[in-house]
């Protein structure tokens, strides 16, 4: 199977996201209320060690495994579109206690109602490609 | 010699259960974001949900899903592993110890009627019944569908944003976390009050 490599590391990815509890739902209101490191030791432990590897890759110019070139693109800058979809993902972010990578490992969990989750997930995402030409960006 | 390699696997079995802490954790999320770079991928799990919109054929209705979704199939896998990396975690490598939560959150979540048992998530919200319930109903599929409009329209979300695009100093996924705080901050402090 061509995308085998994948699966492996979205397996790694769940497997890790599960064993440091990012993916509960009291770990997140943990963070939210500012009642302990986890969260924040997790993401910006991350965030380091990504920087790290965004280095590494740009200074070594380390290439993808067929040989190009890894692409940085930078974002095109705006306020308003980064800012109110961001507050928007923050407020289900709180209410489902998961972000999207989260949503899938929840399922594999067991917690299959966040199927119906994923579901609506996917109707906030049409939703937004309907309203995409009247939103801010 | 068989037994005792044996008893070396079932030790580290019992080592990989325990809780990790975060400063494994971190780093080995920053490692996925550099090996789906590696694999000539990206780290951005809520593109997913605008691939699976074009694959279900939104395409025909709207724009912005009429692309070609197979070029984002390895981004489907790697969500397809994620679902069964958190089997794997949840059985193989089943904790048993409880979430060690903060008292004081267990505390103030109590005073919201949300109790907790030591799992994951509340379960008296996050089943099948509590769908049909207001509480359900919001938690689930008006959060859910939140985050689907949310990520979109900020163009990423917690990987996209908070990891690869924080990573590489992206000025535009720091005013995306921002809004990621202020967003969680007003639902748990002033929705929450009301809602539960």
């Amino acid at each position: 199977m061509k995308f085998i490599q994948f699966l492996f590391i979205g397996m790694f990815f769940g497997i890790v996201m599960t064993k440091s509890e990012v993916i509960s739902w009291f770990r997140i209101q943990e963070m939210f209320r500012f009642q302990s490191f986890h969260m924040y030791g997790v993401i910006g432990s991350a965030w380091l060690m990504g920087v790290f590897f965004v280095q590494l890759i740009k200074r070594k110019n380390i290439k993808t495994h067929n040989g190009s070139n890894i692409a940085f693109k930078n974002k095109d800058f705006s306020v308003s579109r980064y800012l109110f979809g961001g507050t928007i993902f923050g407020l289900g972010w709180a209410l489902t206690g998961a972000c999207p990578g989260p949503l899938y490992t929840l399922v594999g969990n067991g917690f299959t109602v966040f199927i119906a989750v994923i579901l609506s997930a996917l109707l906030g995402t049409y939703v937004y490609g309907l309203l995409k030409n009247k939103l801010p960006h | 010699m068989y037994v005792h390699q044996l008893y070396k696997m079932n030790n580290m079995i019992d080592f990989l259960s325990q809780p990790w802490p975060w400063y494994i954790s971190g780093p080995l999320i920053a490692l996925v974001m550099f090996l789906l770079l590696r694999f000539g991928g990206n780290f951005g799990v809520s593109a997913t949900l605008r691939s699976m919109c074009s694959m279900a054929g939104a395409g025909k209705y709207c724009d912005f899903f009429d692309f070609n979704w197979k070029s984002q199939r390895w981004n489907l896998i790697f969500a397809l592993g994620a679902v069964v990396g958190g089997f794997i975690a949840s059985t193989a490598l089943k904790s048993t110890e409880p979430l060690a939560l903060n008292p004081n959150t267990i505390e103030d979540l109590s005073q919201l009627g949300i109790y907790f048992t030591g799992e994951m998530v509340p379960m008296e919200i996050f089943s099948w019944n509590s769908l049909l319930t207001i509480k359900g109903f919001v938690v689930l599929i008006v959060g859910g569908f939140l985050v689907g409009f949310g990520t979109r329209w900020a163009g990423g979300c917690t990987s996209g944003h908070a990891i690869s695009g924080l990573s590489d100093f992206q000025l535009p996924s720091l005013i995306a976390v921002i809004g990621f705080f202020i967003g969680g901050l007003v639902m748990t402090f002033l929705i929450f009050p009301i809602l539960f």
